[in-house]
């Protein structure tokens, strides 16, 4: 059978269709899963994992829904990760260097060994962005980090103890609320309409007969 | 590189022959006679022997899809538990079932509000739809643009079938949405001067796509989920709502709790109910793959249906036209639409156009089926067929780059298999992405027939008619998550009087299938897909 590969789920082995990923390997072994399955798709982080190909040293992460399946895999889901999560205001805190330091303040324990870095399924530079919250800069922080999934798999490789993912998510509420520029025609047109600038306009096309809203419809101007 | 076949190769290559004479010329429009034609020879919505009548319930005579008939009349999940509805192990203001946008967004306004809310989700928050929404959020903030002109797009794209007072809300609140958003901290794409970067869907008619990268729904959804721990709002996560409970009076009062994990069972007693518990995609309609995460199995519409409430466009799905094709690990996932908003083609397999890239989803996917199954005009995959997605046209068009800075998304999901979008297009057939149908509510988000009974977010039904646009979704669950929040959390303040906890109504329910003869020979709501092998 040269379409079948050998794995290990938790040790004990089975043999897949190489075609698989290592999520529907599992489900093709027989696991209803229930937890460490979610969008499926490589977006919410569910289904953080590890694994060593039998015969070599190095441990490798990836999300179980993104990754195919090799001969000699061995395999470890990690579907829960004890991240430290700070709970703060965000209407009150500021985007200050001393924030991190309060609510975080572990971040400055790194000891550099980019553990983290590499274990990231999603390629991002971990240690990079983790050194930009050490210094405050928090759009270089939360931009270096946007593709972050919140896996944790990073968190579980780092002897320094750092919850990464939930050091990334403040930095970048914080750029998001406070540093990114203010976007000043959605702020008016939220006071348009509250003023009610626009209820002349809305009742005008609601009220008017069916065949005037289609041919309104099929005429409208398109914005290039 | 892919392994790709010899055949897929070949038709590659005509690809790329002929897009310097498609970048140049663009396909037209179609016709309204045209789509109209189009959609009723090709869409699956269409296809009559997929339907089956209903005979129980709100919406008896009734036609849905067999998958969601047999739930529907499927059988209550409670006789195999013992519950005791007299000693309830939570008793809360506001109970949100579901752990999506549209469920956080109720939670944190009714917080707002002084509610004791309370999530309970069947897997962890943020395990939605909400979080895989990678194109963008729609609203008329721009100079050029009007909440008017945002309903005349959103009720044309619907067939003119929208339930107006919803549409209405949608369009009229949806600056104040990204505003809500963008003040908890969301990162939207904006210029320098704080301008919103904003581009087109299929079939709006002003840019007003705003994103944040392709990563649209997750930024919202983890900054939402960050929200509602921050406030200390408790989430009973992986804990399913198999039953709404009712009062005395009639009205929603509570559901019965099954823990996934330990088949628990607990009992939740509410003065309101927020059900806001996603889509369908699951259950694979007619066979379809589908773009949606794992728990979308129409848990609310059942749970409400049983509940006495009446379901509005059920029969209407969206099959988004660009769902993954090859490679088959990655089958069905969504190709996100923001990919021809930045001008990538579709074309068959000779390198040909066959529509303008972005008509509405719902046209565009029919004729995609049309190129495959009518015209024969597509490319065999490992899972069945395809068309190609020009990608390589965007980075031609905006600049090199411009994958990278605006899809980093898809270029990460396709170059794990070796394939490069910036460099090959690549192929697509339409998958299940949205259920447009669903529970028939009020302007403030209470069930039409089950007082007490809030919905929020893909399980309504009627905001956006038969067919959705683009970045329409995500608007509405903030829209509606929040409105839900802040209605039900008003009426609680009003004063509710709960009257004493049942489930007779379940009783009832069962009583009329069996005595119009309907044995489906399914328990629901489904909570789960089985994937599982079955050849064992």
């Amino acid at each position: 059978m040269e379409n079948m590969v050998n794995v290990y789920l938790f040790g004990k082995q089975y043999k897949v269709p190489k075609s698989l990923t290592i999520m529907k390997a599992m489900e093709y072994a027989g696991y209803k899963l229930i937890r460490g399955c979610g969008c499926r798709n490589g977006f919410c982080g569910a289904c953080a994992t590890i694994y060593r190909i039998k015969g070599q040293t190095a441990l490798k992460t990836c999300l179980a829904c993104q990754q195919q399946v090799e001969e000699g895999m061995y395999v470890a889901t990690l579907p829960f990760f004890p991240l430290v999560k700070q709970v703060y205001d965000i209407q009150k805190i500021k985007p200050t260097e001393q924030i991190m330091m309060q609510l975080y303040p572990e971040i400055y324990s790194c000891i550099g060994c980019n553990a983290c870095t590499k274990a990231c399924p999603q390629s991002l530079k971990v240690m990079q962005y983790i050194a930009y919250a050490q210094r405050g800069e928090y759009e270089n922080c939360a931009e270096e980090s946007f593709d972050c999934v919140m896996c944790g798999i990073c968190s579980s490789r780092c002897p320094a103890g750092i919850s990464h993912p939930q050091v990334a998510i403040l930095a970048r509420r914080l750029y998001g609320k406070y540093i990114a520029p203010k976007c000043e025609h959605l702020l008016e047109r939220v006071q348009e309409i509250n003023d009610g600038k626009f209820n002349d306009d809305m009742l005008d096309i609601m009220n008017k007969p069916l065949e005037e809203q289609k041919a309104l419809y099929n005429t409208r101007e398109i914005e290039k | 590189m892919y392994q790709y076949t010899e055949e897929q190769l070949n038709s590659m290559k005509k690809v790329e022959a002929t897009r310097k004479e498609r970048t140049a010329n663009l396909f037209r429009r179609m016709t309204a006679e045209e789509k109209q034609s189009v959609l009723q020879e090709y869409h699956p919505d269409y296809i009559e022997g997929a339907y089956e009548t209903l005979k129980v319930g709100k919406n008896k005579g009734g036609k849905v899809l067999h998958e969601l008939a047999s739930l529907l009349q499927g059988k209550s999940r409670i006789h195999d538990y013992k519950i005791d509805l007299e000693n309830p192990n939570y008793d809360v203001d506001v109970l949100v079932i579901g752990g999506g946008g549209a469920g956080s967004s109720a939670a944190i306004t009714a917080d707002d509000n002084g509610a004791k809310v309370m999530i309970v989700t069947k897997l962890r928050i943020g395990d939605a739809n909400t979080m895989m929404a990678e194109g963008g959020i729609q609203a008329a903030d721009k100079p050029n643009d009007s909440p008017a002109i945002h309903y005349l797009d959103a009720f044309g794209g619907g067939h003119f079938a929208a339930k107006p007072c919803l549409l209405e809300k949608l369009v009229c609140e949806a600056p104040d949405a990204i505003r809500w958003l963008n003040d908890l901290g969301v990162m939207f794409d904006k210029t320098e001067d704080g301008t919103m970067v904003t581009t087109h869907g299929g079939g709006t008619s002003r840019k007003r796509m705003h994103a944040c990268k392709d990563y649209s729904g997750a930024e919202i959804m983890r900054t939402l989920r960050d929200e509602v721990i921050n406030r200390g709002i408790p989430v009973v996560d992986f804990t399913a709502a198999i039953e709404i409970i009712k009062d005395s009076n009639g009205n929603a009062a509570g559901a019965v709790l099954l823990n996934m994990e330990t088949g628990e069972i607990k009992v939740a007693k509410a003065k309101t109910v927020v059900i806001a518990t996603g889509g369908a995609g699951r259950l694979h309609y007619q066979g379809f793959p589908t773009s949606n995460h794992y728990g979308a199995t129409a848990d609310g519409l059942v749970l409400a249906y049983r509940a006495g409430a009446k379901l509005m466009y059920p029969e209407t799905l969206q099959y988004h036209p660009t769902g993954v094709a090859e490679p088959t690990q990655i089958f069905g996932a969504l190709v996100t639409e923001k990919v021809r908003s930045l001008g990538a083609q579709l074309v068959n397999k000779d390198g040909e156009p066959f529509v303008y890239s972005l008509e509405t989803r719902d046209v565009t996917a029919s004729t995609i089926i049309r190129e495959c199954k009518g015209r024969k005009n597509s490319v065999k995959t490992t899972d069945g067929e395809g068309v190609w997605l020009d990608t390589p046209m965007i980075d031609q068009i905006n600049g090199e780059g411009t994958i990278e800075k605006r899809i980093p998304a898809m270029l990460r999901m396709f170059i794990k298999y070796g394939i490069d979008i910036r460099k090959d297009p690549i192929l697509i057939y339409p998958t299940l992405h949205y259920q447009n149908g669903g529970i028939d509510i009020k302007a403030n988000g209470e069930s039409e027939d089950v007082g007490n009974l809030f919905v929020a977010g893909e399980a309504v039904g009627g905001i956006h008619g038969k067919n959705r646009l683009m970045g329409n979704s995500l608007l509405d669950i903030i829209v509606f998550g929040r409105n839900a929040g802040k209605f039900a959390s008003a009426k609680v303040k009003e004063g509710i009087e709960v009257g004493t906890l049942t489930l007779d109504h379940v009783d009832a329910f069962e009583k009329e299938l069996k005595d119009a003869g309907v044995d489906t020979g399914i328990v629901s709501p489904k909570l789960l897909p089985d994937y599982t092998r079955k050849d064992m």
